[in-house]
């Protein structure tokens, strides 16, 4: 979020969906937030925001505004790839002047990890846990940027703090389009995952190399791939750094890591052929 | 002073919001309140208002968006019925305890299942303790008339609460009335500008909206926003006389219609009004010292007053356009007979519910809850104490 805002270099306005990030930062009578925001529920941050944006319009037609205002909405992965599509989809196609960054972290972790439509295969969390019969989550996620993608809007990007100038670059570009955009930000959770904290970074980078989270743009319907793995690790070599993962590796659970692979290299392909 | 012209309710209702001109509505379109947004788009197609309009995909959106755009400091409208303010249910919370005073206009609908497009109260009333202020309308000339007061009580610097402008769907939204308009300046200079007291826009004084607030200052929060409704009552009889002085028609927390020597009184809330004063008449013609209680104001809910004005009846009728199952009575009997409680002398009381999902109720059915209403006098006792009005059993 501080990498996100450190890149805009007009005043902005900040919306957040309820999830981790709101419940840290703004405990009352406390607020970490130094610029204008607002919570206001769980799947509503596009529209809580597109009223904000219009309003600004409102007021700047009338000549009660002259500063240029940015609008920034901040949801989880649960608040935008699930409850929250809806309001997203919405916002999008009314084309309000907005920054939607999702932040991903794979699942429900708010409320204590429960599976999200942005939940990988085989990940376990509380309501896909690791059991006899099933090996954690048995269906592939979802693909929001895609989906964002095909909203025709201005700017969509895939990023990952792993690669912060990555990061900074595609959030100054999503500021200064003229309509809506949207962000897709891998952020890995330590308590969620089951990592140690200092490697974060590392795991976020990881995810990228074995192009489970691959790194691309799409400007004005044109898709461009950001950062080209120099070599395509297997997807185990990101698995294994997880404890969320660790039933993969046991009994017979090695064939839910081939079609994870199998899946990833589909897609990665896919990828390929639409940036080519 | 204004034209008399002849329009249906929803129409009005559009006329109103067009002459307030707020900064931005957002809305999503529902039968029966269909034609007010789209009355509305017309308006700002053709320029006739300076608003911004935001075609929402839901009804969630809708007040998420009003929400939004009233914590960016704007005045803000919104409109719709039945399962579409179902739909807005959380963030109707939301708008009143962020004490964003949004008006919506709400076209009385019965709630599913099963669908049902007409009138019935069950809407505003599952509603009723969301936190908004909720004004209802017996005509349209009333919904023209209360939308514009409700910006004014809505952004009084002492409420600063939503305000839910209640109307019965399709016999108020889709009967063409004759109605007196006021001019365009007339209804501008009355509403006046609007001054937020804090904005997201002001970047220079950045404001945290809807933080998390915990055990230790959420109570404190809720009781500052109950205190809110003591001044709301005043407020609202105060703009009700400003708008009196403006307009020539009088409004207050309720209506009474022929009550001062009446020993008997019907309560009611809406367009059934209209019908029940040609019962009243009617009653009166025979003999029966009737009268008629129409409440206007739902919350704040006027209980010092009806103690005042029903304490020592013999006896009241409450006609509930609404159930609450499991309950007692209909919601509005179980208000009044709590407010009643308190009176030295109570009314003996008896509850109809009558007109769900729009079945009519016409002067004959409310003449006979009258007489009833005599015989309960007469035996000095309640038999029964809810009852229904033209169902068939």
């Amino acid at each position: 979020m501080r990498q996100v805002l450190l890149a805009a270099d007009t005043p902005v306005v900040v919306a957040n969906a309820t999830g981790c990030l709101e419940v840290a930062t703004t405990i009352f009578p406390y607020t970490a937030w130094r610029c204008p925001f607002i919570h206001c529920a769980f799947e509503n941050a596009a529209s809580t925001l597109s009223g904000v944006e219009t309003a600004y319009r409102a007021l700047k037609k009338k000549g009660k505004i002259s500063q240029d205002i940015r609008f920034i909405a901040f949801g989880g992965d649960g608040g935008t790839y699930d409850i929250g599509l809806q309001a997203l989809s919405g916002a999008c196609e009314r084309g309000h002047r907005m920054l939607y960054v999702c932040y991903d972290n794979q699942a429900y972790m708010n409320t204590g990890i429960q599976r999200s439509s942005a939940t990988p295969l085989g990940a376990a969390t509380t309501t896909c846990p690791a059991g006899k019969l099933l090996p954690g989550k048995s269906q592939n996620r979802k693909d929001l940027t895609e989906i964002m993608a095909a909203h025709h809007i201005p700017y969509v990007a895939q990023t990952s703090p792993g690669r912060w100038n990555d990061l900074v670059s595609k959030t100054q570009t999503a500021l200064r389009t003229e309509g809506p955009s949207f962000m897709n930000v891998l952020s890995p959770c330590p308590r969620g995952w089951r990592f140690p904290p200092n490697e974060t970074i590392k795991i976020a980078q990881l995810a990228v190399d074995t192009c489970l989270w691959p790194l691309y743009e799409v400007v004005e319907g044109k898709w461009r791939l950001t950062y080209r793995p120099k070599q395509k690790l297997p997807v185990e070599e990101w698995l294994k750094t997880q404890g969320r993962f660790a039933h993969l590796f046991k009994g017979d659970n090695q064939q839910v890591i081939e079609q994870l692979q199998a899946e990833v290299d589909r897609r990665w392909e896919e990828l390929l052929e639409k940036s080519s | 002073m204004g034209k008399l012209i002849s329009m249906e309710g929803n129409q009005a209702a559009a006329e109103a919001m067009r002459q307030i001109n707020p900064d931005v509505v957002a809305a999503y379109p529902i039968t029966p309140q269909t034609e007010v947004v789209q009355t509305f788009a017309q308006f700002v197609a053709d320029g006739r208002v300076d608003t911004e309009f935001i075609t929402v995909e839901s009804e969630h959106s809708a007040m998420s968006a009003c929400v939004g755009a009233a914590a960016a400091g704007t005045r803000v409208m919104t409109a719709t019925s039945a399962n579409g303010m179902a739909l807005m249910w959380e963030i109707l919370y939301i708008a009143a305890s962020t004490r964003l005073p949004i008006v919506m206009a709400l076209v009385n609908r019965a709630l599913s299942a099963n669908i049902n497009i007409h009138c019935d109260h069950s809407d505003s009333m599952g509603a009723r303790d969301a936190g908004w202020i909720q004004l209802y309308c017996e005509n349209s000339q009333e919904v023209y008339d209360t939308l514009i007061q409700a910006v004014r009580i809505a952004e009084h610097p002492q409420v600063r609460l939503p305000v839910m402008v209640c109307y019965d769907g399709f016999i108020i939204s889709h009967a063409v009335e004759c109605l007196k308009l006021l001019e365009d300046k007339e209804v501008q200079e009355f509403v006046g500008e609007f001054k937020p007291v804090n904005s997201l826009l002001d970047i220079a004084h950045p404001h945290t909206f809807g933080p998390l607030d915990l055990y230790d200052f959420y109570f404190e929060h809720k009781r500052q926003q109950i205190e809110a409704y003591g001044p709301a009552k005043q407020v609202i009889v105060e703009i009700g006389k400003q708008f009196s002085a403006l307009s020539g028609r009088e409004y207050g927390l309720f209506e009474g219609y022929r009550l001062q020597d009446a020993r008997l009184a019907i309560v009611l809330l809406g367009s059934a009004a209209g019908t029940a004063k040609e019962a009243v008449d009617r009653l009166r013609a025979d003999g029966l010292p009737i009268g008629l209680l129409k409440l206007r104001a739902f919350r704040p809910f006027p209980s010092e007053e009806l103690i005042q004005l029903l304490g020592g009846f013999e006896a009241v009728a409450v006609l509930d356009r609404a159930v609450s199952f499991g309950a007692t009575a209909g919601p509005l009997f179980t208000e009044i007979s709590s407010a009643l409680f308190r009176a030295d002398r109570r009314p003996l009381l008896v509850n109809y519910i009558y007109g769900l999902g729009g079945r009519d109720i016409d002067i004959e059915d409310i003449q006979k809850v009258g007489e009833e209403l005599e015989r309960t006098a007469e035996r000095g006792k309640t038999e029964q104490l809810v009852d229904y009005v033209s169902v068939r059993e």
